[in-house]
């Protein structure tokens, strides 16, 4: 019955899609007279579409920024949620105008063979229609998510000035160089950027934002130490009670919508590849959602929902690589195996290494963004070892997943090792027992609330 | 005088509530409180990490009355209080020096009634 009336529908629509036609045609047939005209209002509506899906796709991508404050507040306690937030705002803030000043000519200007040396501050660009200002607003909001991986995992004990040091430092130099090495000619085609000249692929940033954010992540929780209280006198791993799990929650439906524009906005072209990015995008992410949540309730005996959390992300970020170039089936493998590996690498950094990361940072972003940009080796439809194409692809991404961990974690080291010896890297043991709140920014979260706490 | 305090199970304080009112005890104060006791906690875990939560949540109730209330508001909590599991709570009965109505003044049995 349904399917009938389905077909009586097709055949209305058919018979309007004929009137319309052949409205079109005869129109046609008049400017058939000026091709040149148009093909210039193709390519002009082209160009059009492209600035505002590319725009949409950064706005998207902003919006993470949310999703990242709110997990990273609901991950912690509350007395240090003013102090978080704060750190979202600003790593942002900073980021925004560090990057146009100085990040954006370093990655994306015309480059030496090391980093970029022109277009600092966009010189030499009229104010204006230019794609650059378009493609500076989706790098900016690019920049910014790299930036702001790293709070979570210094939450609680960092100093709040040091923390806005590091802020600019990474949108100013870190990212930008790394940045020029792999997606410099994306701007200026014919630029050199020596990863992406050997083939490295790497669609949406998987290693470019989120290893080199999750690498920078893991140096400035070693060079921190844990917070107190979280592990005995025996070593042991003790559990510190994120104060607001529905948030954490929110953050990473938030993170999932503006995935949304991260991996699909990455063509910067309104085409049909953008639904296809969409749906490999969304399929990592629910496999690994599911794959964290069997594997913390067979490991952990209970289904977690803070692990089931970290592996929709984990998902996402190693689904950020290969995007583009992966079967709907090879997606759901890659989402499945960042599943599994998030937890076991969350269990491993807290009891094995003992390096304390109270959001899973390290493990969603740099573990699995090392594995996203590998997976591409594996299963890129065109030169992946799964599907024929023999080893080469997977060297390439091996060895621009390598270097970008020896660069964030190398500089990342020397950077936090440097604040802790000169302005000092974390707050005092009495303030970080009353909280970084009160010490840092003299203002409570949630003043007129009891919080009841003993930790 | 008598002050009585009872450590009652949270979700049983709409019922001993009720059972208070009927038996003419209209006036008391309700905390949240955190105790352990014979109950001993239960175990909770947090990204893999497993761990004892000893302090359970119970309410603290204070009602003040004369000597010829304390029977009824016994027997009222403790029948709408008791389930005959361990965690029922306890009552503890002080006696009370003085008690003052801030508003008048009055002193004594004028001011708990």
């Amino acid at each position: 019955m349904c399917g009938d009336r389905e077909i009586r529908c097709r055949g209305w629509e058919f018979a309007v899609c004929l009137l319309l036609l052949s409205g079109i045609l005869s129109a046609g047939e008049a400017a058939a007279q000026e091709p040149s005209g148009i093909a210039e209002v193709k390519e002009t509506l082209q160009v059009n579409m492209n600035v505002i899906w590319t725009c949409i796709a950064a706005f998207l991508v902003f919006f993470m920024q949310a999703g990242f404050a709110m997990v990273e507040t609901g991950f912690t306690r509350a007395k240090n949620a003013v102090n978080i937030l704060m750190k979202n705002l600003m790593d942002f803030s900073v980021g925004s105008l560090v990057f146009f000043l100085v990040g954006f000519g370093l990655m994306f200007g015309r480059s030496n063979g090391l980093f970029g040396t022109t277009m600092f501050a966009l010189g030499g660009i009229e104010p204006g229609e230019d794609w650059s200002w378009t493609f500076l607003i989706f790098q900016t909001v690019f920049a910014a998510t790299a930036a702001t991986i790293v709070s979570g995992a210094m939450a609680e004990r960092t100093k709040f000035i040091s923390y806005l040091i590091y802020s600019a430092v990474i949108s100013l130099v870190i990212y930008p160089v790394f940045g020029s090495w792999a997606w410099g000619n994306l701007l200026l085609t014919d630029n050199r950027s020596w990863l992406a000249d050997l083939g490295f692929h790497d669609f949406a940033g998987s290693t470019v934002v989120h290893s080199i954010g999750g690498w920078l992540a893991l140096a400035g929780a070693v060079v921190l130490g844990p917070r107190l209280g979280k592990y005995g006198r025996d070593g042991k791993p003790k559990a510190l009670l994120g104060h607001n799990i529905p948030l954490a929650a929110l953050g990473v439906f938030i993170l999932w919508f503006g995935w949304f524009g991260f991996n699909p906005g990455s063509t910067t072209v309104a085409g049909g590849m953008v639904g296809y990015i969409a749906v490999t995008t969304n399929l990592a992410a629910a496999a690994g959602a599911v794959s964290s949540l069997l594997t913390s309730w067979g490991v952990l005996k209970k289904p977690d929902l803070s692990m089931a959390l970290n592996g929709t992300l984990a998902g996402l970020v190693a689904i950020t690589a290969p995007c583009d170039g992966v079967t709907p089936v090879g997606a759901i493998v890659i989402g499945l195996v960042a599943g599994v590996l998030v937890v076991f690498s969350v269990l491993f950094f807290d009891a094995v290494l003992k390096i304390d990361d109270p959001v899973g940072a390290v493990s969603v972003h740099a573990v699995n963004g090392f594995w996203g940009t590998l997976a591409y080796g594996l299963f890129a439809i065109d030169g992946g070892l799964f599907y024929g194409g023999g080893l080469r692809q997977l060297g390439i991404q091996l060895l621009g997943a390598g270097v970008a961990f020896v660069w964030a974690l190398g500089l990342g080291l020397l950077l936090f090792w440097i604040l802790r010896n000169t302005v000092g890297l974390r707050v005092s043991a009495e303030e970080e027992m009353k909280g970084l709140d009160i010490g840092e920014h003299g203002m409570e979260a949630y003043s007129g609330f009891q919080i009841f706490s003993t930790m | 005088m008598k002050l009585i305090i009872a450590y009652i199970q949270p979700h049983k304080l709409e019922e001993v509530k009720k059972a208070l009112v009927q038996a003419e005890v209209g006036k008391m104060s309700v905390t949240n409180s955190l105790g352990c006791g014979a109950q001993m906690g239960y175990q909770e875990s947090y990204r893999g990490i497993k761990f004892e939560v000893n302090l359970l949540k119970k309410i603290r109730l204070e009602i003040a009355v004369n000597d010829n209330f304390v029977d009824r508001t016994v027997n009222a909590i403790i029948s709408a209080a008791r389930t005959g599991e361990i965690g029922d709570g306890k009552i503890f009965i002080l006696d009370l020096a003085e008690c003052i109505r801030i508003r008048t003044g009055e002193k004594g049995s004028a001011a708990i009634g």
